[in-house]
């Protein structure tokens, strides 16, 4: 079971939900997806860490064979390649390794070679099977990075803490989960964002609710926007300082108090009856 | 010796266009005989690297000078393997940027932004 938790835009709370909901349901996993700025290792600190290099392919020229006949130049869709003054110039940043070039050279001077582009860190905090992707500074997609992340899920409750926002990324992130928490502020600029990725999950067709975080007294515009669309609230977290101590010393909230671990207890609940719900709604499922 | 300019419109009294690799046309200007021919940029809808591909087709235009109010890192270092020079334009007038390099008045273009790459697709 595949639990992904989004938001429209970052500080919404991914990390705080996504790393509590793993850290109380016991024997399950959290793959930190948010490979440009991965956080949620922070607060679980997770022991026996086995780092993992993850890199692409990208096309390296023997300029020597190279007669200059374009054909991989003309070839390439994201322009990477350009052939100047007698010398194929290859742009590593632009390119998406799609290999292309390479199969098509018919003097066959060009050749792989694998570019490093970050690293999967995995561990455990107590029972739980810590996964983080960490992006190189500089690199251009963290994609390959989230697919080798989601190509070997432990079986059980795993639960995907996506980056921010609703592009290719996310897509990724979110493309093979069975449900999505989607975590929202209490703000006009909170509920526009909300929106950018109700409209993902439901584009995706996932079965989704919604956490109302940061919480204060007044109207609260995600909380409208959800009884306009008649989305499900799973649960509401006060916007509180004792919270905020806790996030800041990189605490495991229910693991420090009782209350919390009561609050977060009712949203995995609630998680799983929707789950389950659409389980029986949608049996391929 | 020709010179390339990105331009709007297939016009010499269009302007010079804000960006080098989306400009729609490049002119190609001839210093010797003063003729004009603008060239389609392939690159104008590109998904990505257009740059690239625009300096690909400035290259193969056989410009010796180029002419733009800013250039991308990756398009300049291909303009520069071609050994093209750089020149930033000083106002949106075609005309006005020929006669001021024909007449010195133009500073060769050395700051060059980051590129966009990366943005769409996969």
């Amino acid at each position: 079971m595949k639990i992904a938790v989004l938001s429209g835009k970052g500080g919404t709370g991914k990390t705080l939900v996504s790393v509590n909901l793993a850290a109380l349901a016991g024997d399950a996993a959290y793959i930190d997806c948010d490979v440009e700025e991965p956080n949620g290792h922070l607060f679980f600190k997770p022991a026996d860490v086995v780092t993992e290099e993850i890199t692409v392919k990208i096309p390296a020229v023997d300029q020597g064979l190279c007669n200059g006949c374009r054909e991989c130049v003309e070839f390439c869709k994201f322009n990477a390649l350009a052939y100047v003054d007698q010398r194929l110039m290859i742009f590593e940043e632009v390119c998406h390794s799609c290999g292309g070039c390479i199969l098509l050279c018919p003097l066959r001077a060009l050749t792989e070679r694998d570019q490093p582009i970050g690293v999967i860190e995995r561990g455990f905090s107590e029972d739980v099977r810590v996964m983080t992707g960490m992006l190189n500074t500089g690199e251009a997609s963290g994609i390959p990075i989230i697919k080798k992340l989601l190509a070997d899920v432990p079986a059980g409750l795993t639960f995907i803490d996506c980056p921010p926002g609703s592009a290719c990324t996310v897509m990724e992130s979110v493309r093979d989960s069975d449900y999505c928490i989607l975590v929202a502020e209490p703000t006009i600029f909170g509920a526009h964002n909300l929106a950018l990725v109700h409209e993902l999950a439901q584009l995706f067709g996932k079965p989704h609710g919604v956490v109302l975080n940061k919480c204060l007294e007044g109207p609260n515009p995600s909380e409208q926007y959800c009884q306009a669309k008649g989305i499900k609230i799973l649960a509401r977290i006060d916007y509180e300082q004792e919270l905020g101590v806790l996030n800041s010393e990189g605490l495991v909230a229910i693991r420090e108090s009782d209350r919390y671990r009561a609050l977060f207890a009712s949203l995995l609940e609630a998680v799983r009856e929707e789950v389950q719900h659409e389980t029986a709604l949608d049996p391929q499922r | 010796m020709l010179i390339a300019v990105p331009v709007d419109d297939k016009s010499m009294k269009s302007k010079v266009c804000v960006s080098f690799g989306r400009a729609p046309y490049f002119l190609i200007y001839d210093t010797d005989s003063g003729s004009t021919d603008f060239i389609t940029n392939p690159a104008a809808m590109s998904q990505g690297g257009a740059g690239i591909k625009a300096a690909q087709t400035v290259v193969d235009s056989q410009a010796k000078v180029l002419l733009t109010p800013r250039c991308g890192e990756n398009a300049a270092q291909v303009v520069a393997a071609a050994g093209i020079k750089m020149f930033k334009t000083v106002n949106d007038s075609i005309q006005d940027n020929i006669d001021a390099y024909k007449g010195s008045g133009l500073s060769p273009l050395e700051d060059f932004h980051p590129g966009f790459h990366g943005q769409g697709g996969q």
